[in-house]
């Protein structure tokens, strides 16, 4: 099967487009079935399919351009916001010690708001109501290194989702998210991140896609970003129109997220190409 | 701002060191368009030096349309123990600076 080259229209590009990305194998397949989601075997971190380079920049802390953020962050949780304003540090003591393991256990349920929450989401409640700041945007610098230290503080810790059965109906939405197709590809999380991973998307490694190294400095970023991000670009990568900032598909795609890969470690800072 | 340094903390006199650094920097070009359209002006680090003990031992001259959080690694020869002083220098004026306690036996 050929596509007519004469013809310029967008399904034709789109069938080139996933032909020279390499999925054309697969595709065939595609149209015909949709995916339930199903557990991914072996699990394997982005980490295993990096080359050793960046393998060894993400082992490295005095290497990991991860770490310039973690620096700025515990920057951020031992200084006063504003003045007679607590600290992270004046509430919740030594970060290293008391936050050991909360990242593993995120997206949780939050109480006041009576939704589920992210880390992120989390330290932002925790700014407005305790130290009573505007919060910084999700995507800002300051956010992004207090929340990458807080997560650093789980390193090596395996990813145990929350038990709480509130979490249970989110998380069925994020499944359904993860496996419903969008966007002008016609394609769902799961036709790659399920069925096609360890093939090759262009030049790239397809990843199981895993929630564990969040917020993980991108090479192609040159900067640390947030998983919203992450998801943000595979959205527009299937050309579908992302969710706005902080809408709550995201928590529920990350509560799936994170109960496809419970047992993997967390990684923050991670390093990504 | 931070920065990462990484270099050994012994060394034998005589003996070359490598020494790689990286601080968090934007490195912006001054081409580049904002969220309301508008060029962010440039900023990046010009200027990087190394010191032992006073005596300037290694310089970078940065240009823009180098990444940002700019990693740079060069040698030197380990002659005395003393402190290393690792200064960055951007446009605004901000510097940067992480010192280093270097022992040579």
């Amino acid at each position: 099967m050929k596509p007519d080259t004469a013809a310029p229209d967008w399904l034709g590009r789109a069938y080139r487009a996933i032909q020279s990305s390499g999925l054309c194998a697969v595709t065939g397949m595609l149209a015909l079935t949709t995916l339930t989601a199903q557990a991914v075997e072996p699990l394997r971190s982005g980490f295993d399919t990096m080359s050793e380079p960046i393998q060894a920049m993400q082992r490295d802390d005095d290497a990991n351009p991860g770490m310039l953020s973690v620096l700025q962050g515990r920057t951020i949780w031992s200084r006063e916001p504003a003045p007679a304003r607590p600290s992270c540090a004046a509430c919740h003591g030594e970060l290293q010690t008391s936050m050991r393991g909360v990242a593993a256990r995120y997206p949780r349920w939050d109480e006041g708001g009576q939704r589920p929450i992210d880390l992120s989401g989390r330290i932002k409640a925790c700014q407005e109501r305790h130290q009573q700041i505007a919060a910084s945007g999700s995507e800002s610098p300051q956010r992004l290194a207090l929340t990458a230290a807080v997560a650093q503080a789980s390193r090596g810790m395996p990813l145990s989702p929350d038990p709480d059965p509130r979490l249970a109906p989110p998380q069925a939405r994020g499944q359904a998210l993860f496996t419903r197709r969008i966007g002008q590809l016609d394609l769902s999380c799961a036709h790659c991140h399920d069925a096609a991973w360890g093939q090759r998307l262009g030049g790239s490694l397809i990843p199981q896609g895993h929630p564990n190294g969040y917020p993980l400095y991108r090479l192609q970023w040159q900067a640390l970003g947030s998983l919203q991000r992450r998801l943000r670009n595979c959205l527009t990568g299937v050309r579908a129109q992302p969710w706005p900032a902080d809408a709550p598909e995201y928590v529920e795609i990350e509560l799936y997220l994170v109960s496809r890969a419970a047992g993997l470690v967390v990684e923050t800072p991670a390093v990504r190409p | 701002m931070a920065a990462l340094v990484k270099m050994p903390q012994r060394a034998r006199a005589g003996e070359v060191i490598e020494i790689s650094v990286m601080a968090a920097h934007p490195m912006e070009t001054g081409f580049k368009p904002g969220p309301d359209g508008r060029l962010i002006p440039r900023n990046i680090i010009h200027t990087f030096t190394c010191n032992d003990a006073g005596v300037e031992v290694f310089r970078v001259d940065l240009s823009p349309a180098i990444t940002a959080d700019p990693y740079l690694a060069f040698t030197m020869v380990a002659t005395r123990s003393g402190m290393l002083e690792f200064s960055w220098t951007d446009d605004r004026g901000e510097v940067i600076v992480e010192q280093r306690q270097l022992i040579v036996e």
